[in-house]
């Protein structure tokens, strides 16, 4: 298939021909769910913005507790599993169904439907695994939903630079920081069973074809908006 | 979400396959069952939120005194049948929170939302069915861990059914450890409910209309839960995150919401108004869209105005987002904000009068039959008067200082709760009972009801202001121990006996709504000659619906029409001999400029 035909599949969706917005509803019941998954994140990242800028003390700084290198691999991560689902989504309206096929003349296979999506599930999955390392070393220095822990490695070193590691604001720092990145974890899980289940039920089973391929597309758009929320949190948490 | 069933047109069989019973009626994937389920559900939630309120009411009219019955209450609750303080926060708290989440939002939102959309825009069922099916179910185990609050140690929430923190998140000061944190289990998962509904209702009235049901050919009703399922899903999340943070703050030790630990209690009041404000939309547009359609139907007349009736919907809507700051006036927020939030909110009298004035001229010089639905929708706009013109006092802020937290608010709350979406319901119950059920409701019973109801209401409710008036402030467990608050004590005795008849008049509802499912007069197929696309279908209305969506000519406001010949209605699907067909205009269905 033509890059110009995919185009024109991008426009006119291929599900069976509904009334009314001319965009099939599991596409339009994600756009609407996610409306609302941004209010429910705007809740939090309101909550914080609010609790960190209202204190008069100062805010642990950027590096001082978290591990943002480490983050900032993962952030890769993530955005690398957005690209592969792009990928994915690309390859079934080419109809490409099958996993690795070699291309003559070239070195590396191209990859289809079933590749992009493993790819895409295998990121998602690693940055979760990377998160829930991050919050044991993190638990294990002392930071918790509560704050530092009594006699532990960030309250120690707290007690030394109160400014540096927000010592006063300990208890918000750790109350908004576990919420906002674990509702937020939450959602990546939530994404990476669906995908799994996709995977299994219809990606192997080459159930989508160029004519039908709502699911992807629907995973899809849920997928980039956990990422944005990713890019937001990252910044605002890790680097400001 | 993929594997969700589409109906496509002529593909359809679902009504010839047989379900067992579980599928039909418990598990039931039918806009319609899943309605009636919600409506059974929500109405034994009315009963038991009224139940709460005749213990507040005994405790206020006859401080001290042992309650009949009160005596078969746990120790904990009661002392020798008198209301224990402690029992009385709880029942202040959990009436508020099951009428406003478990009945009067589910009646309106999860039982005409479901029951009338489909049948009211020509489509088989809900975009989503299943999704449509786990929306209820959620509701329903929202319910039940609600009810558990009451039965685990300390007994159920404490904090008022506004939640304000740090007594929420304190365990220490409210003294419930485990209530409290029911209730924040209970909204989250009733949320999820409520989003996953509600996104069902946009993408249906969205993609689902029948050919021909152009925007502007929608019932109101289906724009007033078109437009409500919108507030829904952007207003749900916010009490899902606020709740979710009470949760922790009570659970795993964060500190959103205590002072002492750096945290802001004030946050707690800025998220659930935020929240809040577009709720009591979420509870009265519905209301004003249902009592819309039954108007038009019982004065024979077009609807006055719908464009503006549209517009007012959508304004008040959107004005609804920027008017929550009007709850905290005396909370210490920043009084020029005040008057940001006061001027808003007087600019929401506009459209609601523009909706008051359109029934009246709808209304106006029509061919008005009191039937019982007739008579309950006018006494909605009425009592939707009253209750809008006391809250233009509190919007004021000046006037707000004196009677916040007053019996006022009470009285301003009931009259648009109760008066307003509540009598609306007992207008849309008679109303749309035939499609569900295949019989009528009484007349003669339903007469009755309403007149008892509409008395006994106005007794109840009109006193308050006054009490409000005098500085009485809501939630107190004994007013008669303040000095200046025992001269009133008479006028709360009686409103007491005045809330026992109003509750007592309730039992003829129930009686003609259970009665009549079995022993009612057989509906005819249009018994109120209503032009609706849901009265071209059999009563009741039977599985799938139609068997292809009908075509759709005209508005659904076409009454006295001279086209209609004799008829003094011309219902929605009727072919006249100079309409056009809509199929040809609308086939390719290319996306539409709006």
């Amino acid at each position: 298939m033509t890059h110009a035909t995919a185009t024109a599949n991008m426009m006119h969706p291929p599900a069976p021909a509904e009334p009314g917005s001319g965009v099939y509803s599991n596409k339009l019941g994600m756009w609407i769910f996610l409306a609302s998954d941004v209010m429910f994140f705007t809740a939090l990242i309101g909550s914080y913005i609010i609790l960190r800028f209202g204190m008069r003390e100062p805010w642990a700084a950027p590096g001082a507790v978290l591990n943002v290198p480490l983050t900032g691999i993962n952030t890769f991560l993530l955005i690398c599993s957005s690209v592969s689902m792009v990928k994915a989504y690309a390859a079934i309206v080419d109809g490409k169904k099958y996993f690795l096929r070699p291309v003559p003349g070239k070195l590396l296979r191209d990859g289809g439907l079933k590749f992009w999506m493993l790819v895409t599930i295998i990121c998602g999955a690693m940055f979760v695994g990377v998160q829930v390392v991050e919050y044991f070393k993190l638990v294990q220095h002392g930071l918790t939903p509560a704050g530092f822990r009594e006699g532990s490695h960030f309250a120690e070193v707290a007690l030394a630079d109160p400014a540096k590691y927000g010592a006063a604001t300990a208890g918000l720092f750790g109350s908004t920081f576990f919420t906002m990145t674990g509702f937020h974890g939450f959602h990546v899980t939530c994404g990476v069973v669906s995908m799994l289940y996709l995977y299994f039920t219809k990606v192997l089973p080459e159930k989508y074809s160029p004519q039908d391929y709502r699911g992807i597309e629907t995973i899809g758009l849920y997928w980039h908006f956990v990422d944005l929320v990713w890019i937001i949190l990252f910044t605002i948490v890790y680097l400001i | 979400m993929t594997s969700v069933a589409h109906a496509k047109p002529g593909a359809h069989d679902a009504h010839h396959a047989p379900m067992s019973f579980w599928r039909k009626y418990i598990f039931s994937t039918d806009h319609k069952i899943i309605g009636i389920q919600f409506l059974f559900v929500s109405l034994f939630f009315l009963l038991l939120g009224g139940l709460l309120a005749m213990q507040i009411r005994w405790q206020l009219g006859f401080p001290g005194k042992p309650m009949p019955g009160g005596g078969i209450l746990p120790e904990a609750m009661t002392s020798g049948g008198v209301i224990l303080p402690e029992y009385y926060i709880q029942l202040v708290t959990m009436h508020g929170t099951f009428m406003v989440f478990f009945a009067i939002m589910p009646l309106l939102m999860g039982v005409y939302a479901n029951f009338l959309i489909p049948l009211k825009i020509g489509t088989h069922d809900m975009a989503f069915p299943r999704l449509n099916m786990w929306s209820f179910w959620l509701a329903f185990t929202a319910g039940l861990i609600m009810v558990a609050g009451f039965f685990v140690p300390d007994g159920a929430a404490r904090a008022g059914w506004t939640m304000y923190a740090p007594l929420s998140a304190r365990p220490d000061l409210s003294g419930a450890t485990y209530g409290q944190l029911v209730w924040c289990v209970s909204i989250v998962v009733l949320g999820l409910s409520s989003v996953l509904g509600s996104v069902n209702y946009i993408t249906t009235v969205i993609n689902h209309r029948a050919p021909g049901m152009t925007w502007f050919r929608m019932p109101l009703s289906v724009w007033a839960i078109f437009i409500t399922a919108i507030l829904a899903v952007l207003a749900l999340p916010v009490l899902q995150g606020a709740a979710i943070l009470l949760l922790f703050d009570q659970t795993i030790g964060t500190h959103f919401f205590d002072p002492i630990a750096g945290g802001q209690a004030l946050l707690w009041q800025h998220l659930f108004w935020f929240f809040g404000h577009p709720e009591v939309y979420i509870l009265i547009l519905p209301a004003m869209g249902m009592v819309s359609d039954i108007i038009a139907n019982g004065s024979r007349k077009p609807i006055f105005g719908y464009h503006s009736m549209v517009f007012a919907i959508v304004g008040i809507a959107f004005l609804g987002w920027i008017v929550w700051g009007h709850h905290m006036f005396m909370s210490g927020m920043n009084p020029t904000l005040g008057s940001t939030f006061m001027v808003s909110t007087l600019l929401i009298s506009v459209p609601s009068a523009i909706k008051v004035f359109n029934w009246l001229g709808t209304m106006w010089r029509g061919n008005l039959k009191f039937t019982v639905p007739m008579l309950n929708a006018v006494a909605f706009v009425s009592m939707f008067t009253i209750g809008g013109l006391s809250g233009v006092f509190m919007a004021a802020t000046p006037v707000d200082m004196h009677i916040h937290d007053t019996y006022f608010i009470v009285a301003h709350l009931h009259y648009v709760l109760f008066g307003g979406s509540l009598f609306a319901l007992f207008a849309a119950i008679p109303y749309w009972y035939p499609k569900m059920f295949g019989r009528m409701m009484s007349e003669a019973i339903g007469k009755w009801h309403f007149w008892l109801t509409f008395i006994t209401y106005n007794l109840v409710f009109f006193p308050m202001h006054i009490l409000g008036m005098n500085g009485e402030m809501r939630r107190l467990y004994d007013p008669s121990q303040y000095e200046f608050l025992k001269p009133q004590q008479g006028l709360r005795e009686f409103i007491t006996i005045a809330a026992f008849s109003l509750f007592a008049v309730q039992f003829l509802f129930l009686f003609n709504f259970l009665w009549s499912l079995k022993r009612g007069k057989k509906a005819e197929l249009n018994p109120w000659q209503d032009n609706g696309l849901e009265w071209s279908l059999p009563s009741p209305a039977p599985h799938g619906n139609w068997d292809r969506p009908p075509n759709v000519y005209r508005g659904p406001y076409e009454f006295s029409a001279p086209e209609a010949g004799n008829a003094d209605f011309l219902p929605q699907h009727v072919k006249l001999p100079t309409d056009r067909d809509p199929a040809a205009a609308t086939a390719p269905a290319p996306a539409p400029a709006h």
